[in-house]
């Protein structure tokens, strides 16, 4: 279930925008390949920094665990002959990938549409910007922005059985990131579920940065949020193998 | 001793789930482990395998501690626990080659294993169609497919039709005495665990109440002497004016501890001479299920 909401997502999303774009081309006609690119490219993103990303990591996060909530295999799974750290991490490894996955493809389905747009619709001049290595740096950041969310969540949805507590903390968490993102709040960046917000915020910030003209966008990677979320990644992991240890099988 | 544990309890919260049990489940044994629900043996299964953390006591299995040696144990034990998990969006087969690829066992041994407990027709189907004798049944795959030395099974024929019962019955005595394994299994059934077990625990309210060879448990019940006639109520208290011990009676039988054959001609006889009518007298051993009630009542 995972896996596929992990492929349908970017591609149900990128086939919308595509659709939008290839109908309102004259809207958009003779504005400057970079300016094209990034309402398209940005479309997606300021969604995936307030909302889409941290609900698709709770989603991916419960989905990989509930599995064996489901089909009540923990128990057998932790009664083979396999140390339990290999059956933590292989399930943390095949969360994070599905999340790599996912942006991966949001990635390449925004290039691919974005260049078939540019085929379709020459009027779009999407040919005359090449904007995949600065989007594809973005989407990393992204990815690296979201690895606290995805310690936590996984941990929560190993905790838990139902999906209502991961979804009801993880939902919440994301709207007061979102609000204290974008109230600019100084100690924003301590907090993991602000994380995305802030690097979609960054982003804008560089490109209103240059005043008028062609915007410049440069994308800063190890900013000091980044550096909080991957730490809180790695120690959530870790607290959460302990946990895991001491816990006993229903 | 395959399984050894000493002292070994455990509970939830305030409540005492297993007290200071000791196991002995001598090597090549069917030891069955019986007690009524909620008895304590689903947790005490559940410690064996490591799955919950022993509060006191110790478990030896294999001559190992479990906790120390938890991976090398368990690679040699095969389990069913209360129902068996199954992925239900997954094909019984699919179930068995995911565990055939977790433990690296041959894609052969899991079609040997479909054959063994006849889902090979049904491989192919979801698991979340099966019928509950069907997913006991593959459960049983699971745990028989490591081929381990040890089968810990947690009331294995719960579902099973009376073919199916007698099926897994023989399957497991098959095991033992050609294949020398150990088999653990746990079961609120007398008859069941009587009919194919050679070893016996019995636990109620987690304290293991008995525990020796079917043999020592068939000779703690005191055999009967059984008298059908006509008149039970006279007869009894023309037998009790004569000293003997009166145990069980209704308007067509009574019962007198059994003490020799010659004692029950002296019955049969003196009933005779008094005009009681005997329409037969036999011996009877206690029943087993007489005896488990008397044992988990008297806790």
């Amino acid at each position: 279930m995972g896996f596929w909401s992990a492929v349908l997502l970017p591609l149900l999303i990128c086939l919308l925008l595509f659709t939008g774009f290839f109908n309102k081309s004259e809207h958009l006609a003779n504005l400057p390949g970079v300016v094209v690119w990034l309402q398209f490219a940005g479309a997606i993103l300021a969604v995936m920094g307030s909302l889409l990303l941290p609900m698709l990591i709770v989603f991916i996060a419960y989905s990989v665990n509930s599995i064996e909530h489901k089909a009540d295999t923990w128990k057998s799974l932790f009664s083979l002959p396999i140390p339990k750290w290999s059956v933590y991490t292989a399930k943390y490894v095949y969360a994070f990938s599905l999340v790599l996955l996912c942006l991966g493809l949001f990635l390449l389905f925004t290039i691919g549409f974005g260049n078939l747009l540019s085929v379709l619709k020459p009027v779009l001049k999407f040919n005359e910007y090449h904007i995949e290595s600065i989007l594809a740096q973005t989407y990393l950041k992204l990815l690296f922005s979201a690895l606290g969310i995805l310690s936590i969540q996984f941990l929560l949805s190993l905790l838990f059985q139902d999906f209502l507590k991961p979804m009801g903390i993880g939902f919440t968490a994301t709207i007061a990131g979102v609000i204290l993102a974008n109230v600019d709040w100084k100690y924003a960046y301590l907090f993991p579920y602000a994380h995305p917000m802030l690097t979609i915020k960054s982003l804008l910030k560089n490109k209103m940065g240059n005043g008028p003209g062609i915007p410049q966008i440069t994308v800063d990677l190890f900013t000091k949020d980044i550096l909080v979320s991957m730490a809180v990644a790695v120690a959530v992991f870790i607290l959460g193998y302990f946990i895991l240890l001491r816990k006993s099988v229903k | 001793m395959v399984i050894s544990t000493e002292g070994l309890s455990f509970h939830f919260g305030n409540q005492q789930v297993v007290k200071s049990l000791s196991l002995q489940v001598p090597e090549g044994s069917i030891y069955g482990f019986l007690g009524p629900n909620g008895a304590g043996k689903t947790t005490t299964i559940k410690l064996l395998l490591n799955l919950l953390k022993t509060d006191q006591g110790s478990i030896h299995i294999f001559g190992k501690e479990l906790k120390s040696n938890r991976i090398t144990i368990l690679s040699q034990i095969g389990s069913l626990i209360e129902q068996p998990a199954i992925y239900l969006h997954l094909s019984g087969k699919e179930n068995l080659m995911n565990r055939a690829l977790l433990l690296q066992i041959s894609e052969q041994r899991v079609d040997e294993m479909l054959a063994l407990v006849h889902l090979t027709d049904a491989a192919h189907k979801k698991a979340g169609k099966y019928s509950s004798g069907m997913k006991q049944r593959l459960g049983i795959a699971l745990a028989l497919l490591s081929d381990p030395k040890l089968l810990i099974l947690d009331e294995p024929t719960n579902g099973l039709d009376p073919n199916g019962i007698i099926e897994v019955r023989e399957l497991l005595i098959r095991l033992v005495t050609r294949h020398s394994k150990t088999v653990f299994i746990s079961s609120h059934l007398l008859g069941e665990v009587e009919r194919m077990a050679t070893h016996v625990g019995i636990i109620d309210k987690g304290e293991l109440l008995f525990q020796g060879s079917i043999q020592d448990l068939e000779a703690i019940s005191q055999p009967q002497v059984h008298i059908e006639l006509d008149n039970a109520v006279d007869a009894a208290n023309f037998l009790k004016k004569h000293g003997f011990v009166i145990t069980d009676i209704n308007d067509k039988h009574l019962s007198v501890p059994y003490a020799s054959k010659i004692q029950m001609g002296e019955i049969n006889t003196l009933l005779n001479k008094n005009g009681h009518m005997i329409y037969s007298i036999h011996k009877i051993h206690q029943d087993l299920e007489k005896l488990f009630l008397d044992i988990t009542q008297q806790a």
